[in-house]
């Protein structure tokens, strides 16, 4: 079986020659529902979609070069805006990968105020993606719907960490602060009406015929097609894989919660829409259980008490000189993880989520390398559209759920 | 499947690929020989016993000062092993090629046309070997340690008018 | 004290042609819907109920920039994008503005680097620059109500108010003779 992914260039050339009978058009980069800046060179024969390339590359950000000019501290507030819906799950991802690196214990809280964060995260990461999906094939209204309650989970991490969407709150050796006092009420609150507010979606689209024709039997990926094509996420799970990092290499103790996997079974965009509603639910549920947790912690345990990584607290600077000694090193030279590499993978609302760390021994990072799952995602969209109508391509790149911050990094 | 099995299987097989291995924070990382690296891929996805048909991980390292100067790094998972394994290939500075994998992991593709367009590593038998992320008239491989990132300076409110004046400021 | 009161007593109201045009102007301000990056999901949340720009007459996007009287540049402008960015500029029809929204549109942000170009105002002329990363919808809001107040004071002969107040002027330098 191949699978060809041709370039921009491949299918204008024999139309810019005049050799062709069909039409080339060109969608983006500024087009209403290509999710950012992507452009997509469709090949077409009438309305159907013969062939078509992904052009990608115009929000190319340098990120993973400049990381390497920064310390290993400054440069998560790099990762941030990668993946600009889930920037705490990039950061948890490089965290993940400097910690490995360099050994570090994190406490217990810690992990669980990550996964709770995580998981509130994939909520409203996929509420963008529902409100922006339902937008693109003209359901105005769920889109309000959803930001209403995105705004709901913003305010959350505005409370932990004083910023809406870059909070660069889980940093190399656990989070950034202590949890306010009304976090875990203001969660709780959140918590409780998720699971009408998905039902409340569900009751909109769901059963809803215009939305059967448009998802239904569109964008069929099969399950060997979408392993081959590196399909990851909910993507991949719409076909019947059921791969989750979550569960087959679990990160930060999420073989500990209690959660399912939804898995579709004909991998079209109605069973990839049907996935990532069950999966926001699972994620309420995990969600919960962190919450339980964290209600029968003693606060204080946020940060490893590992002073080569995590800065001492300013009561410590204030009476002992090897805190304010070890204060001055770490936010003037950082800290150096031994010679190594290190890769991990984690579960971001948009797949597998990779991060590759390179350390010569220096505070820099000598090569950081995201493997961005939108990037790899993205490459089965001529797969999924050739033979199918030019309308149902707007339905398919909102059904990949592509970020271009992530795929251009 | 555990890296030992894994390991014992590849050394049965490619013997002579294999340069050197190492097993760090539970992984297994293969060092391979340029010239088996595709047969070794095959292998681990084909294999009934070890299925690595998914290709997570593609990408290229820049160690500036060592021979060999570029390292490929592959990572391969099976999904129903539930297990990794990396492989790693050394690239001259001189001969930066190295066979494609995208005829066997279409996934490659991309992974691929970045690894040439950020680190300008050469995939013999890419089908379009092309620029991914930059534009297609640049000029370069901006990730290479010997590409300056290019900072400009800052303007502050000290050296404001100096940089200001040089800046190339828009018109209607 | 003048005819205008009198005037107003008979339902007509009196004003200068300036005025009333900047008043038509700011009042129906179509943004064109363009978004780069991060601040995109910002300007989004801008528009969403919770903000609700239509308050101030800018919730319709337009997607074609003939439509489009304002340009929110949402995000950071690589190399690559900068000349799509002037085509869409040079597409939308005068009266326009745009408003550099966040920092790397306003000065390339934390990104200095080979990709981004460092400031959109070398590419389009910027008439406000809200500061943030991203900036909250509150900042763009009063962005957009900074750009009304100063499309109020434009005069009818068409020249426009330099785009920052610095305490030196800023020189322009004329990119095509570069």
């Amino acid at each position: 079986m191949t699978i060809q992914i041709p370039t921009p260039q491949e299918i204008m050339a024999p139309a810019l020659a005049g050799a062709s009978e069909t039409m080339v058009l060109n969608m983006g980069p500024h087009h209403p529902s290509t999710h950012g800046v992507l452009r997509v060179v469709v090949e077409l024969d009438g309305e159907l979609v013969v062939n078509l390339a992904p052009d990608v590359g115009f929000l190319h950000t340098g990120i993973e070069k400049t990381m390497e000019s920064k310390t290993y501290q400054k440069a998560v507030v790099l990762t941030d805006r990668m993946d600009y819906l889930a920037p705490l799950s990039n950061n948890l991802c490089y965290a993940l990968a400097v910690e490995q690196l360099m050994g570090v214990e994190i406490p217990e809280r810690a992990q669980v105020i990550r996964v709770l964060l995580v998981e509130l995260q994939r909520i409203s990461s996929h509420l963008v993606w529902l409100g922006t999906h339902a937008l693109d094939l003209a359901a105005m209204s769920v889109f309000l719907y959803a930001m209403r309650e995105r705004e709901q989970i913003l305010d959350i991490f505005e409370l932990v960490s004083g910023a809406r969407m870059m909070t660069s709150y889980i940093r190399i050796g656990g989070v950034a602060y202590e949890l306010p006092a009304d976090f875990l009420p203001t969660v709780d609150a959140l918590l409780q009406v998720m699971p009408d507010c998905i039902d409340e979606y569900e009751a909109l689209l769901t059963g809803n015929p215009l939305w059967l024709e448009r998802t239904v039997d569109v964008g069929v990926v099969n399950a060997e097609d979408a392993v081959a094509l590196g399909l990851s996420g909910a993507n991949l799970r719409a076909t019947g894989v059921p791969y989750d990092v979550r569960k087959a290499l679990p990160y930060c103790g999420y073989e500990t919660y209690d959660f399912r996997i939804p898995v579709g079974k004909k991998g079209d965009n109605y069973d990839r829409y049907r996935v990532r509603m069950a999966e926001m639910r699972e994620s309420v549920r995990i969600a919960r259980q962190a919450w339980e947790r964290l209600c029968a912690m003693p606060p204080g345990d946020f940060m490893t008490h590992d002073r080569k990584v995590a800065p001492p607290p300013k009561q410590e600077i204030t009476h002992s000189m090897e805190a304010l000694i070890h204060h001055f090193k770490l936010w003037t030279e950082g800290f150096k993880p031994p010679v190594g590499d290190s890769y991990v993978s984690i579960e971001s609302p948009r797949g597998v989520l990779g991060c590759y760390v390179v350390s010569d021994g220096s505070p820099k990072p000598w090569r950081v390398h995201f493997r961005g799952p939108s990037f790899i995602n993205l490459q089965a969209l001529t797969h999924m559209a050739k033979g199918r109508l030019m309308a149902d391509l707007v339905a398919l790149v909102a059904s990949l759920d592509p970020v271009l911050g992530e795929v251009d990094r | 499947m555990d890296n030992q099995t894994l390991l014992k299987h590849l050394r049965d097989r490619f013997g002579d690929a294999i340069l050197a291995t190492d097993e760090a924070h539970g992984e297994l990382r293969v060092n391979l020989r340029r010239e088996a690296y595709v047969a070794v891929a095959q292998w681990l996805r084909d294999d009934p016993a070890l299925r690595y048909t998914f290709l997570e991980n593609l990408c290229a390292v820049d160690y500036l000062g060592r021979t060999p100067r570029f390292e490929v790094v592959v990572h391969l998972v099976s999904m129903q092993h539930i297990h990794r394994v990396c492989l790693k290939l050394g690239l001259p500075e001189a001969d930066p090629t190295l066979d494609s994998l995208t005829p066997i992991f279409p996934t490659a593709n991309y992974q691929e046309r970045e690894a040439f367009d950020l680190m300008g590593i050469r995939f013999t038998g890419h089908p379009s070997l092309t620029r991914i992320l930059l534009p297609d008239d640049w000029v370069g491989h901006p990730q290479r340690k010997d590409h300056p990132l290019v900072e400009e300076e800052i303007a502050f409110t000290f050296n404001q008018d100096r940089i200001y004046a040089q800046k190339p400021f828009a018109k209607e | 004290m003048g005819i205008e009161e009198k005037a107003a007593d008979l339902g007509v109201v009196t004003t200068s042609l300036e005025h009333v045009v900047n008043w038509g102007r700011t009042n129906a301000m179509w943004p064109l819907l363009f978004g780069l990056a991060c601040c995109a999901i910002e300007m989004m949340g801008a528009q969403s109920a919770n903000y609700d720009l239509s308050r101030f007459g800018m919730e319709i996007n337009r997607a074609s920039p003939r439509q489009a009287d304002l340009m929110i540049v949402a995000g950071r402008v690589s190399r690559k994008m900068a000349p799509v960015v002037r085509r869409l500029y040079d597409q939308m029809s005068d009266p326009k503005w745009v408003i550099a929204m966040g920092d790397c549109a306003a000065c390339g942000g934390i990104f200095n680097n080979y990709a981004i170009v460092q400031g959109v105002d070398e590419v389009v002329p910027v008439d406000v620059y809200v500061a943030g990363c991203p900036p909250r919808p509150e900042a763009l809001i009063d962005g957009i109500m900074m750009l009304h107040a100063k499309v109020q004071r434009e005069k009818i002969s068409g020249v426009k108010e330099a785009p920052i107040t610095l305490q030196h002027a800023l020189l322009q330098v004329d990119v095509a003779k570069k």
